[in-house]
């Protein structure tokens, strides 16, 4: 065995660990502590990725060294790589763009906590992009969840501890089905390992038995998970969730928190069911259609909104919409186009949410459109990235929306009766989208009236806000990078999923 | 379908009827104690399925006792296993959800969480 393979059990213990660490340090250290722990994993995950893209096949750790179907295994493929090296990379610069905010914000001594919550985030993250078992899967999806409301209500008022009791009640609703659901699995196939239920799973799809009950606990898996990454009716907790809590907490809840069970609900399709006993089920149109109805309605909701914070939120909710579409089509090109757009939202909208602090900042921390006239010239990196992400939300070529909805329009050609509703659904929402973002863009560069000068304008430079700059100039390289060389990415994705199989 | 089915698995089906019960709970009642109630039975229903599933007619929990050490003589030990787990979750999101009440009802004196949104948006942060 390569020492490589030890690296993603290594990761996974090493922010579990840094946690309780963070508890006995002050806010400064457990900052410093939090960094290298993310720096660390990220370096540790690129290794994992090029040795498993070298040796070209899925490599199986098991823990505690008990074989198959009894122990522990972690299995890490082409795809698992790449989204660990991915998520550290969102979240270290999700971190470094909310330094400020977090000082002034969240109290002094409550600080460090905040380091925890981050660690534990990402050790759940990691966790359920590298297990190979459905119930340990389970109970990371709980600590995820747990740590993520301790992001939300870091930020002490009103309205996060509101945003964040709902946020628990969602996700607690959302986790029992999933939980059911796995009972329901393990009670017809026996097992928890992923490829052994696979195998039964296989064996009753021939023999016919069970039919029913496996349905049962496909659909609650999904709705479960789907609760939970804020598909469209269920999203009721996200704009407050994202609306109100600290920069850096809204830009890694949107960008890797939902997209952590939706990267668990794709290995539940391709690793447990299996992707032919998918497609043949009904369980895709109704994602179908719940993705396209969140692909406009999230940006309805969005276009009614007055605080520039909410009005992200919101399209995150649209976005999730693209996702489950892309699941709805119910073909591998479908679901390579939601992985990429996963991908393409995480570094996008992470983006959106620092630069909008980098434009309330300028603007006296109001967060409502008539006071952000002229914010664009106030604070000129927070405006040029804040329209990179606009213009790639709306998906202009060169950035890495317009890659993403390329692949929606064309996993939908070919398709009996979805591709016209996609197509329609796509141009639509591609309309909405431009309508709240360039509304934005046009407003933060119109200069602001004389006399409605507001108190609190003024300008900031990029030398005064480092972390924050420099978040934003590698968000918006990302950005370009997905954009113009998707080809590359493209092409790791499939070979990812081909592994999973 | 059949009823017999049905009859023949009445535990499992009282389980479910549990966690719907839970389920709805936790979803629809405004007071947020209440919900809490629903989580818990909704997440004591599944453990009560699990449990079911690991038991075997006339066996013994599998704690090796009087030096037998025959299979036979025991009841699957792994969704025990589970249910300890599970239990585990449950308690530590029951608390959460618990704090985060009793920090809402210091600051404005109701559990209702629909009241609570009236009052922040009179609040207007």
């Amino acid at each position: 065995m390569a020492f490589v393979q030890n690296f993603p059990f290594m990761s996974i213990i090493l922010s579990l660990f840094s946690g309780p660490l963070c508890s006995v340090l002050d806010g400064k250290w457990a900052k410093k502590v939090n960094t290298a722990v993310i720096v660390i994993i990220g370096l540790m995950s690129s290794c994992v990725l090029g040795y498993v893209a070298g040796l070209g096949e899925p490599f199986i750790y098991r823990m505690g060294h008990f074989p198959a179907p009894w122990g522990n295994e972690i299995r890490v493929g082409v795809l698992e790589a790449f989204m660990a090296v991915f998520f550290c990379v969102i979240m270290l610069l999700s971190m470094a763009g909310g330094v400020r905010e977090r000082l002034l914000q969240i109290e002094e001594s409550k600080q460090n906590l905040y380091y925890i919550m981050v660690n534990l985030l990402l050790c759940s993250l990691l966790a359920l992009i590298y297990t190979n078992d459905l119930f340990t899967a389970y109970v990371f999806v709980e600590i995820n969840t747990i740590s993520a409301c301790g992001l939300i209500m870091i930020r002490q008022n009103g309205r996060t501890i509101e945003a964040a009791a709902r946020y628990m009640i969602m996700s607690l609703l959302g986790s029992g089905l999933l939980l059911l659901g796995i009972c329901f699995l393990y009670s017809v196939t026996g097992h928890l390992l992923m490829s052994n239920i696979r195998q039964q799973v296989e064996m009753l799809a021939v023999s016919g038995e069970y039919r029913i009950p496996l349905m049962v606990s496909l659909v609650l898996m999904s709705v479960g998970l789907a609760i939970k990454s804020a598909l469209y009716p269920f999203h009721t907790w996200l704009p407050d969730a994202y609306g109100y809590s600290t920069v850096s907490s809204a830009a890694i809840l949107s960008s890797l928190v939902s997209k952590g069970y939706i990267f668990l609900l794709i290995k539940i399709f391709y690793r447990v069911i299996g992707f032919e006993i998918i497609c043949s089920s009904k369980v895709i149109h109704i994602l179908f259609v719940f993705g396209v109805m969140g692909m406009i309605m999230g940006s309805v909701s969005a276009i009614k909104e007055e605080s520039i914070r909410r009005m992200i939120a919101y399209s995150s909710v649209a976005q999730i919409g693209y996702i489950y579409m892309g699941f709805g089509l119910g073909t591998e090109i479908g679901v390579v186009a939601s992985i990429y757009h996963v991908l393409s939202h995480a570094a996008t909208k992470s983006l959106l949410f620092i630069a909008a602090s980098g434009l309330t900042d300028a603007s006296g921390d109001s967060v409502r459109y008539e006071e952000l006239h002229g914010a664009g010239f106030r604070h000129r990196l927070a405006g040029a990235a804040f329209t990179v992400g606009a213009l790639s939300m709306v998906g202009l070529p060169m950035f890495s929306g317009f890659i993403s909805k390329l692949l929606f329009a064309q996993a939908a050609m070919g398709h009996e009766y979805k591709m016209l509703i996609t197509l329609i659904a796509l141009a639509v929402s591609t309309i909405l989208n431009a309508v709240y973002f360039m509304k934005t863009v046009i407003r933060i560069y119109t200069p602001a009236s004389q006399d409605g000068e507001s108190k609190g304008n003024r300008i900031i430079h990029m030398r005064e806000q480092p972390g924050k700059s420099a978040a934003l100039i590698c968000f918006v390289i990302l950005n370009l990078i997905l954009g113009l060389n998707s080809e590359p990415v493209i092409h790791m994705i499939e070979a990812g999923l081909e592994m999973f199989r | 379908m059949n009823v017999n089915h049905l009859l023949h698995n009445y535990p499992e089906a009282v389980a479910v009827i549990l966690f719907g019960i839970g389920f709805s709970n936790l979803l629809l009642q405004k007071n947020l104690i209440k919900k809490i109630v629903g989580l818990n039975i909704m997440d004591t229903a599944t453990y009560l399925f699990l449990a079911l599933k690991g038991y075997i007619d006339g066996r013994k929990a599998p704690v090796a006792a009087d030096g037998i050490q025959n299979v036979e003589a025991y009841i699957n030990p792994i969704p025990s296993g589970l249910v300890l787990t599970g239990i585990v979750v449950s308690v530590s999101v029951t608390a959460l959800m618990l704090s985060l009440t009793i920090r809402l009802y210091r600051r404005y004196h109701t559990l209702d969480l629909d009241k609570i949104s009236v009052l922040l948006r009179k609040e207007g942060k």
